[in-house]
């Protein structure tokens, strides 16, 4: 009944037309560019994000977006601000706490995030002037983006890929084999710190488009997604970009023929796609092997 | 003194109720979070709050009623962590893909739900999501409190061989003690409990209502069985004063009451008794406190 809802598309399959029309509401247009920024920062962010192992630090930044952006809606500033001073102010502590104990972090981390969620469900229930109470803080919306957001978007995510460009060869280095980079001199520690600001940055854009619990779909899913594919560094990091930004645009695209939540399609889309990468990878590890039977049978004498 | 201060509220039926099915979830709660984090398995707790989500969305935008698809979807989720094994621990990238795609499709259920049936409430999402507790009726609370209840007695009765197991797993093995047996029936009462508690904090919520005591009791003692009384006890005091603090001050919500009592004494706990964990003081010991 669903599938039969949502499998008959009511487009016209002319895509020239199609994005004509989605294109013809500035709504639509401001969107697009939005989701096209915040992919390509998410993605080059989330790229080293999956190499460092920081996926635990990004799905609690993720999480401070929610009491940041409804705290700064109920001050009455817009929810950007919030987004990106707390996601910020999260990376720093996140930074500033790593190294302590490891054997009661659960509870502690649990403990932290029920309170910032709770905090932002009292920040939502004492504003009132949301249409749809939490919901698209928490799951994504693409209405009513407007263009000083999207100039937001862009200088900040440029800052970001700045950042990072200039960063990109000791934080690779770094990533990689931090104990050997510590020795040649690389300041490993100041660059996770920058790392973890940058993360705090490109978490707040992200959170504006997937929404703040489904960060994960355009900041780490492309990422791994590429890194299935791919050992080289250079070519996957191209490829996540590639991907966060096909899965945005796609589901920015879905979300307007179908009226389900944009956080809904961008998962789903993501998601399907590292599904498929995982299947490519040990769908051609089989063939893979008999193609190279010869050095197989000489490192394995059977 | 207390009693008196109390009796205006539960003069109401709604807290009754509420009073009812919290203090009954809390105590089931406050049980099985101590095991939780006393077997690393806080994780389960964060991974059951997102399925129990998309569950009862699922069972809502089905037409069914919501609590079959919260028990559903987290016993299921906790039966297939139990399969999983403790030790086989997946990458944390697949983990997350594999949630943010569950709440994602929870999202997906929420809008089918309120689209589909646009007579009933639109807040249903809202209400899974962060709970409500002063919403429960009569029949629905002395079901959780029933069900509760039932889980806190399993825990307890239970609670000699599982710590046994928890422990020292090889050596409850050999003594006997069906180890397999005693963790895929924990990680089904954490899976109820969680579903409980999802109808009391919400799913988002309840993740803190199943560390925080815990990891408080854990903090103040290092006795096994003086800890899980005293998570059980904390759990259920943080329920009343966060019900009776939301009465209070009602543009507070219930779950960000008992949220922050919770995380309140959780970081008291911090300031009463420095950390003594064994591994802890261990390597204080060379260089002294």
């Amino acid at each position: 009944m669903t599938l039969a809802e949502t499998g008959a598309p009511d487009w016209s399959w002319n895509l020239l037309t199609d994005f004509q029309e989605m294109w013809s509401y500035p709504f639509m247009v401001n969107a697009f560019r939005a989701g096209a920024i915040v992919a390509v920062v998410a993605a080059v962010v989330g790229w080293f994000v999956v190499l460092r192992r920081l996926t635990f630090a990004a799905h609690t930044v993720s999480l401070v977006a929610f009491p940041g952006a409804a705290g700064a809606l109920l001050l009455g500033v817009s929810a950007g601000y919030g987004y990106f001073t707390l996601c910020v102010a999260a990376a720093l502590v996140i930074a500033a706490l790593r190294g302590g104990g490891e054997h009661e972090e659960s509870a502690l981390t649990g403990t932290v995030q029920a309170f910032l969620l709770a905090s932002g469900f009292l920040f939502t229930a004492l504003y009132r002037g949301l249409l749809e109470g939490p919901q698209t803080i928490l799951f994504g919306t693409f209405l009513g983006i407007t263009s000083s957001q999207v100039t937001v978007l862009t200088v900040v995510g440029a800052v970001v890929l700045a950042v990072l460009a200039l960063l990109g060869r000791p934080l690779l280095f770094a990533s990689v084999d931090p104990k050997v980079a510590a020795g040649r001199g690389v300041p490993v520690r100041a660059l996770s710190v920058v790392f973890l600001v940058l993360l705090g940055a490109a978490t707040a854009e992200a959170s504006q488009i997937t929404g703040t619990l489904l960060v994960f779909a355009l900041m780490v899913i492309p990422a791994a997604t590429a890194q299935v594919l791919t050992a080289r560094p250079g070519l996957s990091l191209a490829l996540a970009v590639l991907l966060a930004f096909a899965t945005t645009w796609l589901g920015l695209t879905a979300a307007y023929y179908w009226p389900y939540p944009l956080g809904f399609f961008v998962t789903t889309i993501a998601f399907a796609g590292y599904l498929l990468a995982l299947g490519w990878r040990s769908l051609s590890e089989v063939p893979g092997r008999r193609a190279m039977a010869p050095t197989a049978t000489r490192e394995v004498p059977a | 003194m207390t009693l008196l201060m109390a009796v205006s509220p539960l003069s109401h039926p709604f807290f009754q109720h509420a009073f009812l099915a919290g203090t009954a979830i809390a105590a089931a709660c406050g049980l099985v979070g101590y095991f939780l984090v006393l077997r690393a398995q806080v994780f389960t707790g964060d991974a059951l709050s997102h399925v129990a989500f998309t569950g009862a969305m699922a069972a809502l935008a089905f037409g069914y009623d919501l609590r079959l698809g919260l028990f559903a979807a987290t016993i299921a989720m906790a039966l297939l962590f139990g399969t999983l094994g403790r030790r086989a621990r997946p990458d944390d990238v697949v983990i997350g893909s594999v949630f943010s795609w569950i709440l994602g499709l929870g999202a997906f259920f929420i809008t089918l739900y309120t689209s589909s049936r646009s007579t009933t409430n639109g807040t249903a999402g809202i209400s899974v999501l962060f709970g409500s507790v002063f919403g429960i009726s009569a029949g629905s609370a002395v079901v959780a409190a029933l069900v509760a209840t039932g889980v806190a007695l399993l825990v307890v009765l239970m609670a000699r061989p599982l710590l046994f197991a928890t422990l020292d797993e090889a050596v409850a093995a050999a003594r006997g003690v069906p180890v397999r047996l005693l963790g895929y029936g924990f990680l089904a009462l954490a899976g109820i409990s969680a579903a409980e508690a999802t109808q009391a904090v919400g799913s988002l919520l309840l993740l803190g209502l199943l560390a925080a005591p815990a990891g408080a009791a854990v903090r103040l003692t290092d006795h096994p069985h003086r800890a899980l009384a005293l998570s059980a006890g904390l759990a259920v005091l943080e329920m009343w004063a966060g019900l009776f603090a939301s009465y209070a001050v009602p543009r507070m919500p219930p779950s960000f009451a008992i949220m922050a009592v919770a995380t309140a004494v959780y970081t008291a706990t911090f300031l009463v008794r420095r950390p003594a964990h064994v591994s802890r003081a261990r390597a204080a010991v060379p260089t002294g406190p």
